[in-house]
């Protein structure tokens, strides 16, 4: 059914589908790889070559995208905010918060309306954007 | 005047276990099953809505060619190709059902101001989800929280 490389797809898809399920968990490359069943250098390598991004700066950007809404819809403190989107390190959730949307979690703090489609489309469109900051390296 | 949907297209690398996922997993049924030499005309459709159906289609010559067909499946395969949204009159069974199966979950069911929802792939990457509608409910912080709605980083697009 699938040629090689489209068995690998969707296997590279399987292991981002879990980043986006589970952001939360300390969702390391051995345990991603492991998903996708390939070995781990190849792993992220393929990762970029087909979602335009390595698996850790994917990962990233899927937790600061939980981390605004958290900021910006709740009470919590930024310390719980951290831990919420699976940050032990108050220090790497600030570093990495501000590389990726430019202003720090604290300045962060807007509000705004919801918008009435299914969830997984607004977090398909309002993750940071790839290319939108210095953050990381796409390549 | 154009009066409704009647049926449309989801991309499929295989006819076969196509079937095996939709008839044989999420219980549609076959509507249209015809070999017209150039293609095989394969629709399904769920028992309780007959007149909307679903073409399984395979990327392919001579409607596209081979080189197209192959970006098909490859935008298929890493899930680039949009959604389909399904109904269900009890979404958490339903999951549970699906679940027991095999269906492989991209999201579990949560509550949502329009009803419980959840998220699936097909065999193939395609992105499907089942939507359980409830009466509408006020919009609550929850609610917000969950969305993630972010214009400001949304809007520069």
């Amino acid at each position: 059914m699938f040629t090689p490389r489209e068995d690998e797809n969707r296997r590279l898809l399987r292991a981002r589908d879990a980043i986006d399920r589970a952001y939360a968990e300390p969702l390391d490359i051995a345990t991603l790889s492991g998903i996708a069943l390939i070995s781990p250098a190849h792993f992220i390598r393929r990762f970029r070559d087909v979602f335009g991004e390595t698996p850790h700066r994917y990962l990233q950007r899927r937790r600061i995208e939980r981390a605004c809404a958290l900021l910006r819809h709740t009470e919590l403190p930024v310390t719980d905010v951290a831990r919420a989107v699976g940050y032990e390190s108050l220090g790497t959730f600030g570093r990495t918060f501000t590389a990726i949307i430019g202003r720090s979690p604290t300045a962060y703090r807007l509000t705004a309306a919801p918008t009435r489609v299914p969830s997984c489309f607004v977090k398909d469109w309002t993750r940071p954007h790839a290319n939108s900051s210095s953050f990381g390296e796409a390549s | 005047m154009i009066n409704g949907i009647s049926i449309h297209s989801i991309y499929v690398l295989d006819q076969d276990v196509a079937l095996d996922f939709y008839v044989g997993k999420l219980g549609f049924v076959v509507t249209t099953d015809v070999d017209m030499g150039f293609m095989r005309w394969l629709t399904i459709a769920t028992p309780g809505q007959p007149d909307r159906e679903i073409l399984l289609s395979l990327p392919g010559p001579p409607a596209i060619s081979e080189d197209a067909a192959a970006r098909v499946r490859e935008l298929v395969t890493i899930g680039a190709l949009g959604a389909t949204i399904l109904s269900t009159d009890d979404c958490r069974a339903t999951y549970a059902d699906l679940a027991a199966k095999g269906v492989e979950f991209t999201q579990e069911p949560e509550d949502q101001p329009y009803g419980i929802d959840c998220a699936f792939r097909d065999p193939f990457g395609n992105h499907i989800r089942m939507t359980q509608r409830t009466d509408e409910r006020e919009v609550s912080d929850e609610d917000i929280a969950r969305w993630a709605p972010d214009d400001s980083e949304g809007s520069d697009t």
